[in-house]
């Protein structure tokens, strides 16, 4: 059952919200929400079960979502994927009244033909134990083998460039199971070729999409590039040079997502993927923000990541609500007046309150207290921002409110210094005696 | 440290949020104790028994910072009198309130010290509130209707019997000590 014990596969890593990892030049193509994978005739190799199955351009990952790991079925090693069938397709009867624990044989399966290292063939099974459309599922994962998108890359990325943009940089993991040379098994691949020669009308029609695509992947190759050669130029290079060489490293960095979730790729599993994926996505730019960001700040960078598969707003809020079922890294966070932020789980409101009670007590905060637009400065935030921070600053007791036709300001709250048996009493000492002297000299 | 009548007002009278009606809850309880204690404080001090919203009263505003209250926290803040008992509407839109900063049985008891002390048995209403035994003291100048209604009440407890003279707003009173 556990995904550990299917040690025949290479594992594949997972980002700390659950969503697999992609080497570089990597697309997700398909999600199966649950999925078995069995092997058919030799009984030492151990199943995989439960898992959500994701096709890539390169493999076929299945995800153990409880425990957050993964084992990968490398695309090339899939000598021939048969279509899909029912083993018991005969007898539908049979399938009805027999009890769905004893075994997944009323699912659909996908049986694939594969070869291990060094030349053993195996044949497995893909079963596919949730609802959905397993032809479609079975078309793109023919069309997937057939685009050879692996071979593509690897010729393409320079050894130890391991980049890919934006998904974080995987382990180039070693492929332990290699391309079928000799043997039986290729026998069968050269067979498997000639068939597909004849599906090359089919192909055809889809070539204009093929070519927008390879020239998608060529200007990411450049900026790839780009970005090599800022770095390897960084170090000898005038410190007037080095701003404008980070603008552009930073640009570049954020040229986008390589691999968005789309509707049409994860079906069902649409927002959920979606949620991990931003999880992923909005951790760093909301560090580097301080630990808090708008949301509409985050809808703008991570459509902007996107590229064309632009996310409308409902589906980025219905994505945020999903965290609460994740174990991941950022949270959504309401305030009291509407606006609504992302911040990470480690983003606390002490320090940020730590740092307006000693912005509100500057001799200057004293005597004309402090607005928006002052502690939006100070700790390097939006001013709308700035201003929830105040008000719950306020709710706190730290700050209290001056309404003005001079406008809305917050000063230090006192009401809590003063003695409230004898009013006129002023200590020698605190913050309401520092502001006494403050404000005395001021009139 | 400013204004009328060599009242001295505390320092907090000059912190600007003091005069805009707080939102949070703790903070505001802290508020409104302060400007009870306040009224309380400057109305003994004034010998003011009346205050209307809707006329300037010298501690709802302060020049000097350019801050004056809202009408709805002066309203509040003799709302908050009036619920423990140290003032009360006098009418029923709410815009003007009678402080007792003596209330009505404390007045009673400061009456009948002062007559033991005095050893005053028979008087007016009038002398009381004008007359030359109390000048000096916190009677005089005393809003009619609480003298009267202190009054009465002493009259309930045997302590005293008011009246009638000669003319209707000419009524005496006998304290039995």
């Amino acid at each position: 059952m556990s995904v550990a014990a299917a040690d025949w596969l290479p594992s594949a890593t997972v980002t700390a919200s659950g969503r697999p990892v992609l080497s570089a030049g990597e697309i997700e193509r398909h999600l199966l929400p649950l999925a078995d994978l069995e092997p058919e005739e030799n009984p030492r190799l151990a199943p995989l079960r439960g898992c959500l199955l994701a096709l890539t351009s390169h493999r076929l990952i299945f995800l153990h979502e409880p425990s957050l790991s993964a084992r990968a079925l490398p695309l090339a090693s899939i000598v021939h994927p048969y279509p899909p069938h029912r083993k018991n397709s005969h007898n539908p009867l049979r399938s009805l009244f027999s009890s769905s624990s004893s075994s997944s044989s009323h699912h659909p399966r996908i049986r694939l033909q594969i070869s291990l290292p060094p030349s053993r063939s195996e044949v497995v099974a893909v079963v596919v134990t949730c609802k959905a459309d397993v032809d479609v599922f079975y078309g793109r994962l023919v069309e997937a083998i057939r685009a050879r998108a692996w071979e593509v890359a690897a010729a393409a990325v320079p050894a130890g460039g391991g980049a890919s943009v934006a998904e974080g940089a995987p382990p180039r993991e070693d492929l332990a199971i290699r391309m079928p040379v000799v043997g039986v098994s290729g026998i069968l691949r050269k067979e498997q070729e000639t068939w597909e020669s004849a599906g090359q009308n089919l192909q055809d029609a889809f070539q204009d999409l093929n070519a927008l695509m390879s020239k998608a992947k060529e200007m990411m190759e450049l900026a790839e590039k780009m970005r090599q050669k800022l770095l390897t130029n960084q170090s000898n290079s005038g410190d007037e040079e080095m701003g404008s060489k980070q603008d552009m490293q930073d640009l570049l960095l954020s040229v986008g997502i390589v691999s968005p979730v789309t509707k049409e790729t994860a079906g069902a599993l649409y927002h959920q993927q979606l949620s991990r994926q931003l999880a992923d996505f909005v951790r760093v730019p909301v560090e580097r923000a301080g630990g808090m960001m708008a949301l509409v700040d985050v809808y703008c960078l991570f459509n902007r990541a996107r590229g064309t598969e632009l996310i409308s707003p409902e589906d980025l809020l219905q994505a945020c609500s999903l965290w609460d079922k994740f174990d991941v890294p950022v949270m959504l966070r309401k305030f009291d007046s509407g606006v609504k932020v992302i911040q990470t789980k480690t983003h606390s409101d002490d320090e940020v309150f730590a740092r307006i009670s000693s912005l509100a007590q500057k001799p200057d905060a004293l005597k004309k207290g402090i607005s928006p637009t002052d502690a939006a400065f100070t700790l390097g935030i939006a001013p709308a921002l700035a201003k929830e921070h105040l008000l719950n600053a306020e709710n706190k007791g730290l700050l209290c409110r001056d309404v003005s036709p001079d406008g809305f300001r917050f000063y230090i709250n006192l009401f809590n210094e003063i003695d409230p048996q004898n009013i006129y009493l002023t200590k020698t000492h605190g913050v309401y005696h520092t502001w006494i002297s403050v404000a005395t000299a001021a009139h | 440290m400013q204004r009328p009548g060599d009242f001295k007002l505390p320092p907090f009278f000059s912190y600007p949020p003091y005069f805009t009606l707080q939102p949070v809850r703790e903070t505001r309880e802290k508020q409104v104790q302060l400007w009870k204690d306040l009224i309380l404080d400057y109305c003994r001090s004034q010998k003011m028994y009346i205050i209307s919203l809707e006329e300037d009263f010298p501690l709802f505003s302060n020049p000097k910072i350019e801050r004056s209250l809202s009408y709805e926290a002066k309203e509040v803040f003799l709302a908050a009198l009036v619920s423990e008992g140290r003032a009360e509407w006098i009418d029923k839109s709410h815009k003007k309130c009678l402080i007792l900063w003596l209330r009505i049985q404390d007045w009673g008891n400061y009456i009948l010290d002062f007559v033991k002390e005095t050893g005053l048995e028979v008087t007016t209403i009038e002398d009381i509130r004008s007359g030359i035994e109390t000048h000096g003291t916190e009677l005089a100048g005393i809003d009619r209707g609480v003298l009267m209604r202190a009054l009465k009440l002493l009259e309930q407890k045997g302590k005293a019997t008011i009246f009638k003279g000669t003319s209707a707003d000419d009524e005496g009173v006998k304290f039995s000590v």
